[in-house]
């Protein structure tokens, strides 16, 4: 069984921001969530790097490990989702998760905050595959019509890979020995406790 | 120098930088020279990994925190861990002590006389402060300990709806919890200093473990002082952590909160578990408690056993009282 995540070649990253752009669209995700963001590090300066960050779909993910109500589940595909019908937006999982990926809906006064909404690998939640409920809660379900998520599938170039964790680090390292660096497979020594050697 | 010779020197130097120029760079990249993650790991430390970004957010410029994930394991086994053995621990002390003292009983009997213990105003504040925090503590702890105890009861669907009411009676409960408090405070601190009549309470163990032993106390005893401070102290400290969950921008930055948070629950444990033992003792622990709280009339003997000093001051003023009343100025 495929263990999916995510890699974010910095060295590719030309932070044009087409992922967070595809994302949102293809997800229809409300105004002031971003389910994923392009994050600049040593701006302006020589040996800058941008990052694309969202979920990164960890093992042993601590938002489910504070969660409340239990509302976490990981596929078979190693993809960590959630039930928006059973979370009660307490915000617990913001503050456990190392990479800022749970975000909340304003619904009431006093800023109370809504059901989480987070990246969900374009694969969805609980409800049946590609329904309309589904939709209207989480997106839509890319992986269940044998899609890779959008935001790596249309990266022009290529820096934000999506898909296999054994392949995208293979394809990985083989970039990094060819053109002799690479700043790192960014998150991945957090997300799963070890990053990809070369 | 002639004009030409000027020109050809120029000639020459331009020539000379654009055949050594491009194998300057064939030796150095300066798009291998990058930060690496791993670097910056070593450099930050436990800090988190930032940047810039173009979200409004500014909180979104933290690319990686690892520290979030000790919070997770505390407040995900700890604190969960913790918050069982308090109030499991605490009922199973109570339990235990029940089976070996029993009901403590009035040791002369009840007398039929009555006398004021608690007026409606304190009555009033004492319920509205210990109906909001029985409601507040097992809101509070639901959201701990819920998970391992009542969801497998109820199921996915209605323990989050059940979860999501709890979350908003914490939110709202929290208000009139803290007016009762100051209340509390306004009304009992005078009688809640600590003085040399309390130090022989304790000597005695309050009379708790054995039959029959009555320490002289006024209004309130060693223990119930106890009990005050910490409703007060703890009360205090909930409350003000407390007000910074529910206003996260007011907390800081994320381990701020994270502290706040934890605490938050801490302080909830331990209050949670003595105000278990201040219900036990309040209610099937003691014969004639309750209706100090109840009615706020007490009976006579009862209040002679337990607040003997009290009893006397009440009825010296009582005398004086009818007395002044007995002989009208003239």
């Amino acid at each position: 069984m495929a263990r999916m995540k995510f890699l974010c070649d910095a060295d590719r990253c030309i932070e044009c921001q087409a992922c967070v752009t595809a994302c949102k669209n293809e997800h229809e995700v409300p105004w002031g969530i971003n389910r994923r963001r392009v994050v600049t590090i040593n701006d302006g300066l020589p040996g800058e790097r941008s990052v694309s960050m969202a979920c990164m779909h960890c093992d042993d993910a601590p938002c489910a490990a504070v969660c409340p109500v239990k509302c976490f589940y990981t596929t078979d595909d190693g993809v960590v989702l959630h039930n928006k019908d059973t979370c009660i937006g307490c915000g617990y999982c913001s503050y456990a998760c190392p990479f800022g990926a749970p975000q909340y809906p304003q619904t009431a006064n006093f800023g109370t905050r809504g059901k989480m909404d987070k990246c969900t690998y374009c694969s969805g939640g609980p409800e049946p595959d590609m329904s309309h409920a589904e939709y209207v809660k989480y997106g839509a379900n890319r992986l269940a019509e044998g899609k890779l998520p959008l935001c790596a599938e249309m990266c022009s170039t290529k820096a934000l890979l999506a898909g296999d964790g054994d392949i995208i680090a293979d394809i990985y390292r083989e970039r990094v020995v060819t053109r002799g660096y690479g700043s790192g497979a960014w998150g991945w020594r957090t997300a799963y406790g070890d990053t990809v050697t070369v | 120098m002639t004009m030409f010779s000027k020109l050809l020197t120029a000639f020459g130097l331009v020539l000379a930088l654009s055949f050594s120029a491009p194998m300057a760079s064939a030796q150095i990249n300066p798009t291998e020279r990058s930060v690496t993650e791993d670097s910056l790991f070593e450099a930050l430390g436990t800090a988190p990994v930032a940047g810039r970004t173009t979200i409004p957010d500014a909180q979104a410029g933290t690319l990686i925190n690892d520290a979030n994930k000790g919070w997770a394991a505390l407040q995900g086994q700890t604190l969960h861990t913790l918050s069982i053995v308090a109030v499991v621990g605490m009922v199973a002390i109570l339990a235990l002590f029940y089976l070996m003292r029993g009901k403590i009983r009035i040791d002369s009997g009840f007398a039929g006389r009555t006398i004021q213990r608690f007026n409606s105003i304190e009555r009033f504040a004492h319920w509205t402060l210990a109906s909001t925090f029985i409601i507040l503590a097992l809101t509070g702890l639901n959201l701990i300990i819920g998970k391992s105890v009542i969801l497998p009861l109820f199921g996915e669907a209605a323990f989050g709806t059940l979860s999501t009411w709890g979350k908003i009676a914490h939110n709202y409960l929290a208000w009139p919890f803290m007016v009762s408090l100051v209340l509390i405070v306004l009304l009992w601190i005078i009688h809640n200093v600590p003085n040399k009549v309390d130090l022989e309470w304790i000597k005695q163990g309050g009379g708790l473990l054995k039959k029959g032993v009555h320490p002289p106390a006024r209004k309130f005893n060693a223990g119930q002082k106890l009990i005050f401070w910490s409703v007060v102290l703890g009360g205090a400290a909930l409350s003000y952590t407390g007000i910074m969950l529910l206003f996260p921008g007011e907390a800081g930055t994320a381990a701020d909160w994270q502290f706040y948070q934890t605490i938050h629950a801490l302080v909830a444990a331990a209050l949670s578990a003595i105000v278990i033992a201040h219900i036990y003792i309040g209610s099937v622990g003691m014969e004639g408690a309750f209706d100090a709280m109840g009615s706020g009339e007490v009976d006579e003997n009862w209040a002679k056993e337990h607040h003997s000093l009290w009893v006397e001051e009440v009825k010296s003023t009582q005398e004086r009282n009818t007395k002044q009343v007995a002989t009208p100025a003239e």
